[in-house]
């Protein structure tokens, strides 16, 4: 590795071209992650039933239901409303700021966030799955009733959102695959541009 | 230092193995059945999908840490072994939350959708429940301190690699 004084080494180009295959797959978790927020967060549906009739007038009941009412879904938003900030402030600092490193800390604490947040996904969504199972079934042993046959496109919208963050779970698996596999290369710069005199 | 490190991943992975598979065996084992005014109420973890993922995660789990328990300790598999811990550790983070999610609505009921809890006439159900989501709770730590130790001690010499 012979270098001149004060002339830095290229990036080789198949770690450059890991660099953008990370930040296009981040893109993609990050509209999946933001796209399963916002239809969760914004799932809302009221519905007027006839409960009783006295006489000849009906009496209706307006019932509403909201993604608030059940705390997996509030889980699931709050935990893929967090993946998405974190892949926009990764996808922010790959595009401003790629050689930025603090002792050599980067890439490992990349790595370390990335896995975090598969296991926040993770979690938000696999509780969200199994609530919306016991709303499509019900439960008769426990004398639970199913309410996806009256408020069926709040469980289609629900539905929706859990398959966007299924996704997003899947493109994170990847980068974080990714991410640590960067960290086992070695680091030939690195070294290299110490040695320099 | 090999020997401290040989010591400390065994009992990391003794402690993961006994958690799980005590999530497990008491998951399994939680039944109960009461009646009220000549209705019988029989409460089993297979009644819900939630609990049974729950004891299968926690069941591959220990049988994975039983294997791992008798690896020799300069074999290749060790980065096998790290690939592992990662992926089991995704499945048991996945069954507490969803058992957790289901065991909320058991104990606090949803009123919004007309379901009422269960806790109330078959509390020792609801006990065994909690204490095997507890251990459930033990062991995904445990797991998440393992798998940070594994890529830290077979992982560490090639990030250190001079070229």
């Amino acid at each position: 590795m012979a270098l001149q004084n004060g002339e830095k080494p290229k990036v080789g180009s198949s770690s450059s071209g890991l660099i953008r295959v990370v930040l296009l797959l981040r893109v993609v978790a990050f509209f999946a992650t933001a796209a399963a927020t916002i239809v969760m967060a914004l799932n809302k549906q009221t519905k007027t039933f006839v409960v009783a009739t006295i006489g000849s007038n009906p009496i209706s009941a307006t019932l509403t239901a909201k993604f608030q009412h059940t705390p997996a879904f509030v889980f699931f938003v709050v935990a893929n409303g967090m993946a998405s900030i974190h892949n926009l402030l990764m996808i922010i600092a790959d595009v401003f700021a790629p050689n930025f490193d603090y002792k050599g800390l980067r890439l490992a604490v990349i790595a370390i966030l990335d896995m975090m947040t598969v296991a926040l996904i993770s979690g938000g969504v696999n509780a969200a799955v199994f609530m919306a199972e016991l709303g499509k079934n019900g439960n008769s042993h426990a004398r639970w009733n199913k309410i996806c046959d009256k408020f069926g496109s709040f469980c289609d919208r629900g539905g929706g959102a859990i398959i966007a963050s299924f996704v997003g779970l899947l493109f994170m698996l990847l980068i974080t695959a990714l991410s640590i596999i960067k960290l086992l290369k070695p680091k030939s710069h690195h070294n290299c541009s110490s040695l320099v005199p | 230092m090999a020997k401290i490190k040989r010591i400390c991943t065994f009992l990391l992975r003794l402690i993961a193995f006994g958690t799980t598979l005590a999530a497990a065996i008491v998951m399994a084992t939680s039944h109960e059945t009461t009646s009220l005014f000549a209705v019988s109420f029989e409460a089993k973890y297979t009644y819900t999908p939630a609990f049974k993922y729950f004891v299968i995660a926690n069941a591959i789990a220990s049988v994975y840490g039983f294997l791992v328990l008798f690896l020799p300790s300069d074999s290749l598999l060790w980065r096998l072994v790290v690939a592992m811990d990662a992926v089991l550790a995704m499945l048991l983070t996945s069954s507490i939350s969803a058992a957790l999610a289901i065991a909320q609505v058991g104990k606090k009921g949803n009123s919004h959708a007309g379901w009422l809890p269960i806790c109330g006439q078959v509390s020792k159900y609801c006990n065994q429940v909690t204490g095997a989501l507890a251990a459930g709770f033990v062991g995904i730590i445990t797991y998440a301190i393992l798998l940070l130790y594994a890529v830290h001690t077979v992982l560490n010499p090639l990030l250190v690699q001079k070229t």
